[in-house]
């Protein structure tokens, strides 16, 4: 059995520590992760740009790197669930890639379990706002979306619900997009940046000490937000929180 | 002219204030319809229901359409056939101008407005009259609607006040809905009775039986079609469903989806002319089949017209229906409209950050995020994109495929520097920074710390 870590270009350059620390928790779970150099990004941006044509070399790249591991751990719902949905375009291995990939918080949720995942032994005295980003939820299914009339679950709040002392704000609007949208964020700059406002204001409501996200992505928008408004609202990836990385 | 959504959003949210006013009225019909979805415990099964009909309808389409013309004509109805926007606009007014009719009232129609009956009627002479609330307030501004189940909502009561000072005489000043609503009734059922035609709109039209259904909540249609000698109803082909054990289903789904409504106050079942009228069905194609042969899109077709896609749309919400500048926005516009003039509305497929809540909501099940990424991918291909996001896609995509050249040249953003131009880097950075700070980028890359501290691993 082997896994691999992925850690999209843009969390490699700009929130390293999150994959640090999402490397460190599955090495104190004992899972024998490696971290294969062959592949910088899935080819999402451009894709989701409408370029999925010069965005394919670098999915085809990803299934060359990852297709010799049995389980693809991807540090991103978005660049997961890319994978997921057009990998197979590269025949044998990349259908393989694509049903061999899952997201962060799915495999800890799901392989790993919430028994073992307390035994990290996480702690954190703090009220945070959850954003779970849409396409891990909408499209991985990480959560029930509030639109569809199904049981309750959500996969994300489980997972942190080991972390000792912390609670969850509660929050108006649960789902709703933070306004990222990969080239939306510079094609549509003013509905971006709303969109995102008004997800900050809903945490400041619900009295978020901290936004704990499954994605990346969406927290380097809400704290570009949230810097230039001076508010102070400390952001993480859910792998930070669990191990025990204090800061933000 | 193009539609530029992201010019005109940003005109839209010059007004922060209109704009968490906008967005917390239609926010509120989506927590309705949540509500209203709640109750039925089979939901999600009369959704999937729903979409099965709908495409199981859409792929015996011309079976249902004969099936449906020949029962209607046993009825007594009129059945034209219009392959256009144009041949619709020149059948109805040939059917007024033949019965010498020239006041027409009209039900609310997205259909008339996507072929622009209105002006083609008006400037032969026919006096229109929107009859639907929303419908006469935007009819009585010039303005287009700017949601297709509520055509004002762009509007607040004190603008409505205004419009009804300037055309209805109300006194200036009066806000109250219920003395506005009061002389809209007044003015309108003026015009009811004076009207020598009624159109309404189609919401289902049923093959077996040949009639056709329509929803309202005021009751406008009922009178459209009851007191004017001649009624013509319009619809697109895409409205069918085979029966009335169908029907129900999608009854059931369309108000509690728009509007968080049981069922639409008046649902009005039109078979056959009352004595001494005439019924005349008008089924129109303009642009249907060709989105039906469409192998990535003719999905869109479910559409019920319920609007939930442009409630629960954020960008919606945020950026106003006008912003769109197509007979229908939201997303289910950002994919239907590319298909009628792929360079005028490249940029609506873009409208949108793909979050999927539109897909989620949508009681027919369209899958509406991943038309939209299908449709960007087309408007690239045909090469209605900037030059400067195609050279930054293109180099980009080529840089992403290559991680070496990002490890080799160190940071993310020297490398970007080196390789794009200036301008275009400083185009793309200044969108982002417009409203947030930038960034920072981490002391080590996640790479180049896992080569120092994890030597010896893959």
């Amino acid at each position: 059995m082997t896994v691999a870590l992925f850690a999209p270009c843009f969390v490699d350059q700009f929130r390293a520590s999150a994959a640090i620390a999402a490397l460190r928790v599955l090495e104190r779970l004992g899972v024998d992760v490696e971290v294969p150099s062959g592949a910088a990004c899935c080819g999402q941006p451009p894709a989701n740009a409408g370029f999925e044509d010069e965005g394919a070399p670098a999915l085809e790249r990803f299934v060359r790197t990852f297709r010799r591991y049995d389980t693809i751990i991807v540090l991103s719902g978005s660049c997961a669930l890319h994978v997921r949905m057009h990998a197979a375009a590269f025949g044998d291995d990349g259908a393989g890639v694509a049903a061999r990939t899952t997201e962060y918080c799915t495999y800890l949720h799901d392989v790993i379990g919430l028994d073992r995942l307390s035994s990290l032994g996480a702690e954190r005295n703090a009220r945070a706002a959850v954003h779970i980003g849409c396409h891990a939820l909408r499209g991985l299914g990480l959560a029930s979306p509030s639109e569809l009339q199904e049981p309750r679950y959500d996969r994300v709040r489980a997972v942190l619900s080991t972390v000792r002392g912390l609670t969850f704000a509660d929050l108006d609007r649960p789902d709703e997009c933070c306004g990222f949208g990969g080239s939306f964020s510079v094609d549509e700059p003013a509905v971006s940046a709303r969109m995102g406002l008004d997800r900050l204001a809903d945490y400041g409501k619900g009295g978020a000490e901290l936004l704990v996200s499954t994605d990346v992505s969406c927290l380097l928008h809400l704290d570009g937000l949230a810097r230039r408004l001076g508010v102070s609202l400390p952001v993480m990836h859910v792998a930070e929180l669990l191990a025990g990385e204090v800061s933000a | 002219m193009i539609v530029d959504h992201a010019s005109a959003a940003e005109k839209f949210n010059a007004n922060p204030e209109r704009v968490t006013w906008h967005d917390a009225t239609l926010w509120y019909a989506r927590e309705k319809r949540d509500r209203a979805a709640a109750e039925v415990p089979e939901w999600e099964t009369l959704r999937e229901l729903a979409s099965a009909i709908k495409e199981h309808t859409l792929s015996h389409l011309d079976e249902y359409l004969v099936m449906f013309e020949r029962a209607a004509i046993a009825n007594g109805a009129i059945v034209h056939w219009a392959r256009n926007a144009d041949e619709h606009n020149a059948i109805v007014h040939g059917i007024l101008h033949s019965a010498g009719a020239r006041r027409l009232v009209k039900s609310k129609s997205m259909l008339t407005e996507e072929c622009h009956l209105n002006p083609y009627l008006e400037a032969r002479g026919i006096d229109v009259v929107d009859t639907d609330l929303g419908e006469r307030i935007v009819q009585l501004r010039r303005e287009p609607p700017s949601h297709i189940v509520a055509p004002a909502i762009h509007l607040k009561r004190e603008d409505i006040a205004e419009t009804f000072v300037e055309h209805l005489g109300t006194e200036p000043g009066v806000h109250d809905p219920l003395v506005l609503v009061g002389a809209a009734r007044v003015h309108l059922r003026e015009r009811f009775l004076a009207a020598q035609a009624g159109l309404t709109g189609v919401n289902f039209a049923i093959a077996e039986t040949g009639g056709i259904v329509v929803c309202t909540n005021e009751g406008n249609a009922d009178l459209g079609v009851a007191v004017p000698p001649i009624h013509i109803a319009s619809m697109g082909i895409e409205k069918l469903v085979p029966g009335p054990a169908e029907l129900a289903v999608f009854l059931r789904l369309l108000a509690r989806s728009g509007t968080g409504q049981r069922a639409t106050v008046y649902t009005t079942h039109v078979h056959r002319p009352v004595r001494g009228q005439h019924f005349h069905i008008v089924l129109v194609d303009n642009g249907r089949t060709t989105q039906l042969g469409r192998t990535d899109f003719w999905r869109s077709l479910k559409c019920i017209r319920c609007g939930a896609c442009m409630n629960t749309c954020p960008v919606y919400r945020r950026s106003g229906g006008h912003a769109y500048g197509s007979t229908v926005p939201g997303p289910i516009g950002s994919v239907l409209t590319p298909g009628i003039d792929l360079q005028k509305y490249a940029a609506l497929p873009f409208a949108s950050t793909l979050c999927g809540s539109c897909t989620a909501v949508c009681p027919v099940k369209i899958d509406l995020d991943a038309q939209l990424y299908r449709w960007r991918q087309v408007v690239t291909k045909a090469g209605h994109t900037g030059r400067m996001k195609r050279t930054l896609a293109s180099v980009g995509g080529k840089l992403l495929a290559h991680p070496t050249l990002l490890a080799g040249a160190g940071r993310v953003a020297r490398v970007v520097s080196r390789i794009f131009p200036q301008t275009l880097t400083n185009r793309f950075a200044g969108a982002w920074t417009k409203h947030r700070e930038a960034p920072e980028p981490s002391p080590q890359s996640f790479r180049a710390w896992y080569a120092a501290n994890r030597r010896g691993k893959k």
